[in-house]
């Protein structure tokens, strides 16, 4: 019980002093060197470049302080930051990461982090180090080699009793640091959260974001079953209707005029076909089984394939994803292809898939003549509302002239590792 | 016998053309939508209209509201009403003014052409033709109730077809039984059931319906 306590509270002490130590052996370089950066945006420019680069290595310290907060203290810290635009352009990233309030407040918490993560990080580790040294070593060493005292120096001059209180002093640090060390760095995480959590004002935008981007996707999938309902109805539904009226009338004229009622039987015929091809481009509008069975990369090329141009499709997913994400992610690569082929002119496109282990990025190209626009209503806003009811985001990239990029990203995990390309229902 | 035809998907509209033509009635006026269906109706006061529930402009329950507005105008014109799904709801309104002359069949009917000929001849004739499924729906309903329940199963089947609107000669003929024995079904339905005997064969559907709580 004792030693387990004692082990806890060396556990504590020692993630103490990672923190005193990230607190400034990262947090001086890294404040100094992103105020560097954000000084040279106006002075030479390179900051541009420059000043996201810093800023978000101070984010992954924070990211690290938040990790430690919840794996060590249970405090949890919420990622408070904007989602990332998607695309490469440094223009944008700049926007994205200096327009974001938790840029700044990640700023500040390392700069006022450098004496409170020392302090408190240092602390309980120096009471059990101290201590025990006032236990263990101190007295002992003292009296062979007349030195050694340590931080128990004043006690030096007092002969018995001066061994005496520092032997009692150094238990009272021991005890002290015991309770402490847990303590202070359970406060250095409520101290990190105040400066690292979202604040209420971005958890309120969040909740606004998210009952806008609700509301869209429970008005876009009404929408979708109304145009499923409406495609059978007129479509398959009405087809097997006729189908069986033409039958029916075949049936009575088989003697009366067989010639009528062949044709009515080959009409017949040909309308059940009809009515299947239209089922199965409905179920394909819904949900399409190569989707299903070969996951988004599987179901991107079955795509591809079927397109009037040439459409090169390239990365690979290392396993599946999330079934209403890799649905919202292929229908999102598949309007962007019809652009493509509607639009744009082009002689050829390409599709690149890749995940980074938190994002799906897709990324559509084509040869065309450029100039696409997310118009209000349009294919590509769709594209993005979609996408936005997952915290997904659309860039585009179209000057006049030529290449169109359109690069879609979804933050999201691959869930079960791929087995064989086989796999699934046959 | 001069027919009115709704119905907006071309290819129907045309098969229910050749259809009725093959059995002597004259197609008057095809149209395929709500406003031309009130004028043709108005215009060419047919025998008898074969609607289409759906129709444009709206693709809502036009077909019906057209049909009961021009039976409003004109009380009891035979309107024989097709849909892709049956609601007792439309039934009912189709059935609230009493006066007859009303079918209300699933599409899926027309491919019985003979039977589906007959309802068109038997609404035209002021009869009643109502789907088996909205019937099927109204005798689970009441099965478990205390009257339906003193019925033998024979006379069940018996007031299934008597809802749908058959003659006690057709009923006859489906169950292959005389139409005497028939006589005695629907004689002692009425009695279980508290219901006024009618000889005449639209009334007698319409107090069954009544019963049934369309």
């Amino acid at each position: 019980m004792e030693a387990q306590a004692g082990r806890r509270a060396a556990v504590m002490a020692a993630r103490g002093l990672a923190v005193a130590a990230v607190a400034l052996a990262a947090g001086i370089p890294l404040f100094v060197i992103a105020v560097v950066s954000l000084a040279l945006i106006p002075a030479a420019g390179v900051g541009i470049i420059l000043a996201p680069v810093a800023l978000l290595s101070v984010r992954a310290l924070a990211d690290q302080q938040r990790t430690w907060a919840t794996d060590w203290t249970g405090v949890e810290i919420a990622r408070p930051y904007r989602p990332e635009p998607a695309g490469r352009s440094p223009w944008r990233r700049a926007a994205w990461v200096l327009g974001d309030p938790a840029t700044w407040r990640d700023v500040l918490w390392v700069l006022v982090n450098i004496p409170v993560g020392f302090v408190l990080g240092l602390v309980p580790a120096a009471c059990l180090v101290y201590g025990l040294e006032g236990l263990a070593v101190a007295p002992w060493l003292a009296r062979i080699t007349g030195y050694g005292w340590g931080p128990f120096w004043p006690l030096a001059d007092y002969g018995f009793l001066g061994t005496a209180a520092t032997i009692l002093l150094a238990a009272l640090l021991v005890l002290a640091g015991l309770p402490l060390a847990p303590a202070l760095l359970r406060a250095h995480a409520r101290f990190s959260r105040a400066l690292l959590a979202p604040t209420r004002d971005a958890l309120e935008r969040r909740v606004a974001h998210l009952a806008t981007t609700r509301e869209e996707a429970v008005d876009a999938s009404a929408a979708e079953l109304r145009r499923i309902e409406r495609d059978l109805h007129d479509g398959a539904q009405a087809r097997l209707v006729a189908l069986s009226m033409n039958i029916g009338l075949a049936e009575e004229l088989m003697k009366r005029d067989p010639e009528t009622a062949a044709r009515l039987l080959a009409e017949a015929r040909q309308a059940s076909g009809t009515a299947l091809t239209e089922l199965r481009d409905l179920v394909r509008g819904i949900h399409p089984p190569v989707l299903a069975e070969r996951g988004l990369d599987g179901g991107v090329r079955a795509l591809a394939l079927s397109l009037p141009i040439p459409v090169d499709v390239s990365g690979d997913l290392p396993g599946r994803l999330d079934a209403p994400v890799e649905s919202a992610g292929y229908f999102a690569v598949a309007e962007a292809l019809a652009n493509v082929v509607k639009h744009s002119g082009a002689a050829r496109a390409w599709v690149e898939l890749e995940h980074d282990g938190r994002r799906l990025r897709a990324i559509v190209g084509d040869d065309g003549t450029g100039g696409a626009i997310v118009a209000p209503g349009g294919g590509l806003a769709g594209v993005e509302r979609r996408l936005a009811a997952f915290d997904g985001t659309m860039a585009v990239t179209s000057p006049p002239g030529g290449p169109t990029i359109v690069t879609l990203e979804l933050p999201c995990a691959l869930s079960s590792p791929r087995t064989s390309p086989s796999s699934g229902t046959g | 016998m001069r027919v009115v035809i709704a119905e907006d998907l071309a290819l129907l509209r045309d098969g229910l053309i050749r259809l009725l033509e093959a059995f002597g009635f004259e197609v008057v006026a095809a149209v395929d939508n709500g406003p031309s269906l009130l004028r043709a109706l108005t215009e060419h006061r047919p025998d008898v209209a074969v609607v289409d529930v759906r129709l444009p402009p709206t693709f809502t329950d036009e077909g019906l509201r057209a049909a009961l507005e021009a039976r409003k105008e004109r009380p009891g014109l035979p309107v024989l009403v097709l849909s892709q799904h049956v609601e007792r709801l439309y039934a009912r309104e189709l059935l609230s003014d009493g006066s007859g002359g009303i079918g209300y069949l699933l599409k899926d009917r027309v491919s019985d052409v003979a039977q589906f000929v007959d309802a068109v001849k038997r609404v035209a004739a002021g009869g009643t033709a109502l789907d088996p499924d909205v019937v099927a729906t109204l005798l689970t309903r009441h099965a478990a109730e205390e009257p339906v329940q003193r019925l033998t199963p024979r006379e069940r089947e018996v007031l299934g077809l008597m809802a749908e609107g058959r003659s006690n000669a057709a009923i006859a003929a489906r169950l292959v039984v005389t139409e005497k024995a028939i006589g005695k079904h629907t004689a002692n339905i009425f009695a279980k059931l508290d219901l006024p005997v009618s000889e005449d064969d639209n009334r007698r559907v319409l107090a069954v319906l009544a019963y049934l709580g369309v």
